[in-house]
């Protein structure tokens, strides 16, 4: 305490500590949210502007706290705000408290920043619609309840987050839901999502009933130090907790064998998907297990090992989806699986704040292609099929330009931020040793570049073209105020990681602690290679696309990997696969327990000792006599024998 | 000055010996309800007298129990007799004897 003012004299500190704002953070956009729903048709079209203010204000308010972070010496930066006693029941004790120190300032910035801006493009986009004011309150909750994922300081209030945002993409992937694809993919992404959940319950509550708190401050120094004082999170038991911890991860960012639902979460409007893409919802596993990142350490090498192999595999595994697919929605879910992959990959190799700053820039330039996406759509009368596009980069200048920054900054083009960011992970990746998992980063990285530029050219490049009878226009001015800052960000957003620099791992290092990146002159010859591949795809992509011999040159490739491309666009049939081993047994178990033994064994029981009962109580009506007096002398009866009992027992007992 | 308790008993026995037989003689049922009403409240009059003697507050609140109670009781009450009145135009209790078979 007495550090904390001697540093907040030294440093010109406005705040007492940046966890003051914390809560108001949350609650700003929570009022919102509230506001909405209940006064939403009344506010009308304003309940937009309100809500975009909202998360706004969440955002200065993330700014100041994150400022107020730097402000202090970096051993300090971590505080927790105590808000209000959640349960108390005996000795159990939750507190709602909020955490602020370097990893959650990071998230908060990438949540709020990003968010407000997918709000303000909301605005344009979804004029009109019916249930407008009700959208917003959805993105607000969503945005609320993302924040306090990311500010919670125990486990349980983790989770609050952690179901929250999943109630969210729910709400908003159905947010169409006269349209049955929509409820049918909202249900989807629910259900695939609970699996997780209760995966990371199991996870959560091992961990809690190991380390005798839920505290995840208290937890991550059990792991760190399992010889302590305390009970220790260590062995077998650690590992167990951290596989179930990437079980949940799996389900919340989209990651084999829980990614079924990401793709068909385009039903939703674009913003919805730019926001679970982007700032909320996907990132959560990625921060979850930056977060407890002490436990996957003491997990030992099996668990990052498994974590580290599920990211490279989720990540080839979706890039190679995303090669095939014509939806331009579609591929962009893809490629974010393949993204979240890396991340995923990073946290498998050590290199945690890697992957938080692979989230970052990815929360950049992928938000920038969805909004981008959403724009063409809403020019092309909501076309999604690229092969009935191409050109338009002349006709909507705006979308055009800031959709190929952040194609390039996918692609991994120096000087833009995704080349900084991928490049971060696959260095790690060799610096770990893992050469396997470097190679199918850089294989992937390849393929990143092809189907991004396949995408690019289909769409913005070469002549224009159409659906019939639409009229091309470039985007209102409030969509566009949200892509060029966007833009923007994927050009510069690499920056805040520079390495040599490296501003954001030393930032992250308090809680992440320190990333091995390795000396001297390889990592220049990685980011050469990286660099190398990146260019290749999109020469690839250009000779299959781009030139007058393409399509003939396609059919060319395609002829030679069929069995390819025909898994590829069937999504390697692995929804028919959970549908016919998960999903199929599953409906007949409920539909015999429904139709069998609820309505024969259940309701016999019921029914049979209804019938038993009036069986015997119509023999007992013979007793009956029917006279209100002679019950009320038998009740006296029964008295007056209770009472003599009573007095002899008294007298002689 | 204060009354000897054992007076409030007495009182509160012979209020509710007049409930009983009342409830066991009388035939129209708002007059049986009417006594059923006298047992309850020499039941509350013993109550608060041994709160008083004990100098603790539990009779009293159980009191007030009874009187909820009571008070929701009559409300049933008085609905059943009513709708027995218009079906049958009587009160007479020895008239309505539907359970016997």
């Amino acid at each position: 305490m007495t550090d904390l003012i001697l540093a907040a004299e030294q440093g010109g500190v406005i705040l007492d500590h940046p966890a003051v704002l914390a809560p108001f953070i949350v609650a700003i956009p929570l009022a919102s949210a509230v506001l909405l729903l209940l006064f939403g048709k009344r506010i009308g079209k304003p309940a937009g502007v309100i809500a975009s203010a909202a998360v706004g204000l969440a955002f200065l308010a993330s700014v100041v706290s994150f400022v107020e972070v730097l402000s202090f010496p970096k051993e300090m930066r971590g505080w927790v705000s105590e808000t209000f006693t959640w349960i108390e029941v005996g000795r159990f004790q939750v507190d709602a408290n909020l955490l602020v120190d370097p990893l959650s300032a990071v998230m908060l910035l990438v949540v709020t920043g990003v968010g407000a801006l997918i709000h303000v493009y909301s605005i344009g986009y979804m004029k009109g619609d019916e249930r407008y004011s009700r959208f917003f309150a959805y993105l607000n909750l969503f945005v609320a309840f993302m924040l306090i994922l990311v500010l919670a300081e125990n486990v349980l209030l983790l989770y609050v987050g952690w179901e929250g945002v999943g109630l969210c993409s729910y709400l908003l992937i159905g947010f169409w839901f006269e349209k049955p694809a929509a409820a049918g993919a909202a249900k989807k992404a629910f259900i695939v999502n609970r699996i997780g959940d209760f995966s990371f319950l199991l996870g959560i509550l091992l961990l809690a009933a190991t380390a005798a708190t839920l505290s995840m401050g208290a937890i991550n120094a059990e792991a760190l130090n399992p010889n302590g004082p305390g009970p220790g999170i260590s062995g077998g038991l650690a590992t167990a907790a951290a596989l179930l911890l990437l079980g949940g991860a799996a389900g919340k960012s989209a990651q084999i064998p829980l990614y079924v639902w990401l793709p068909d979460a385009m039903e939703g409007p674009t913003p919805v998907s730019a926001l679970i893409h982007a700032a909320t919802m996907v990132t959560a596993g990625v921060y979850m297990v930056a977060r407890l990142s002490p436990v996957f350490e003491a997990g030992g090498d099996l668990a990052l090992m498994v974590v580290g192999i599920i990211g490279a595999a989720t990540a080839l595994w979706a890039a190679i989806m995303a090669a095939f697919e014509y939806d331009i929605k579609r591929v962009l879910a893809y490629s974010t699986i393949s993204q979240l992959g890396y991340m995923f990959l990073a946290h498998g190799v050590h290199a945690y704040s890697a992957g938080i700053f692979h989230l970052t820039t990815h929360a950049f330039f992928k938000a920038l292609m969805f909004l981008g996406a959403g724009a063409v759509m809403h020019a092309l009368a909501g076309e999604t099929d690229m092969r009935k596009m191409g050109g338009l980069r002349k006709a909507m200048p705006i979308t055009g330009t800031t959709f190929m920054l952040g194609w390039l900054a996918i692609c991994g083009i120096i000087p833009f931020a995704g080349f900084f960011s991928k490049d971060a992970i696959l260095a790690s990746a060799w610096a770990d040793g893992q050469y396997v998992l470097w190679a199918v980063g850089v294989f992937t990285a390849f393929l990143t570049a092809f189907y991004m530029s396949r995408m690019y050219f289909r769409v913005f490049e070469g002549p224009l073209r159409v659906p019939e009878g639409v009229h091309v226009h470039d985007v209102a001015p409030t969509m566009a105020a949200a892509l060029i800052p966007l833009g923007l960000l994927s050009v510069v957003g690499g920056a805040i990681n520079l390495p040599g620099l490296l501003t954001l791992e030393h930032f992250l290092e308090p809680v992440l602690g320190e990333s091995h990146v390795p000396a001297g002159l390889t990592p220049w010859v990685l980011g050469g290679i990286a660099l190398l591949v990146a260019v290749g795809g999109i020469l690839l992509a250009r000779s299959l696309y781009m030139t007058r011999a393409s399509s003939l040159r396609r059919r060319r490739a395609y002829a030679r990997i069929p069995w390819l491309v025909d898994a590829a666009r069937n999504k390697f049939y692995v929804d028919q696969i959970y549908g016919y081993t998960i999903v199929l047994p599953g409906k007949a178990f409920s539909g015999y327990l429904a139709n069998v033994f609820d309505t024969r064994f259940i309701d016999g029981i019921v029914t049979g000792t209804g019938r038993m009962i009036a069986r015997t109580s119509e023999n007992l009506r013979g007793l009956q006599t029917g006279y209100v007096r002679n019950y009320a002398s038998l009740f006296l009866l029964g008295v007056v024998v209770i009472l003599a009992l009573l007095l002899l027992r008294v007298m002689f007992g | 000055m204060s009354v000897d308790p054992g007076y409030y008993l007495v009182l509160a026995g012979l209020m509710f010996t007049i409930g009983v037989v009342g409830v066991l003689t009388r035939r129209n049922a708002i007059v049986i309800f009417m006594f059923v009403e006298l047992m309850l409240n020499a039941v509350n009059l013993i109550f608060v007298t041994f709160a008083r003697q004990h100098g603790t507050i539990d009779g009293q609140v159980l009191v007030f129990f009874v009187l909820v109670v009571a008070a929701a009781e009559v409300v049933v009450g008085l609905a059943i007799i009513s709708l027995i009145f218009r079906h049958r135009v009587s009160s007479n209790v020895d008239e309505i004897n539907l359970l016997k078979r």
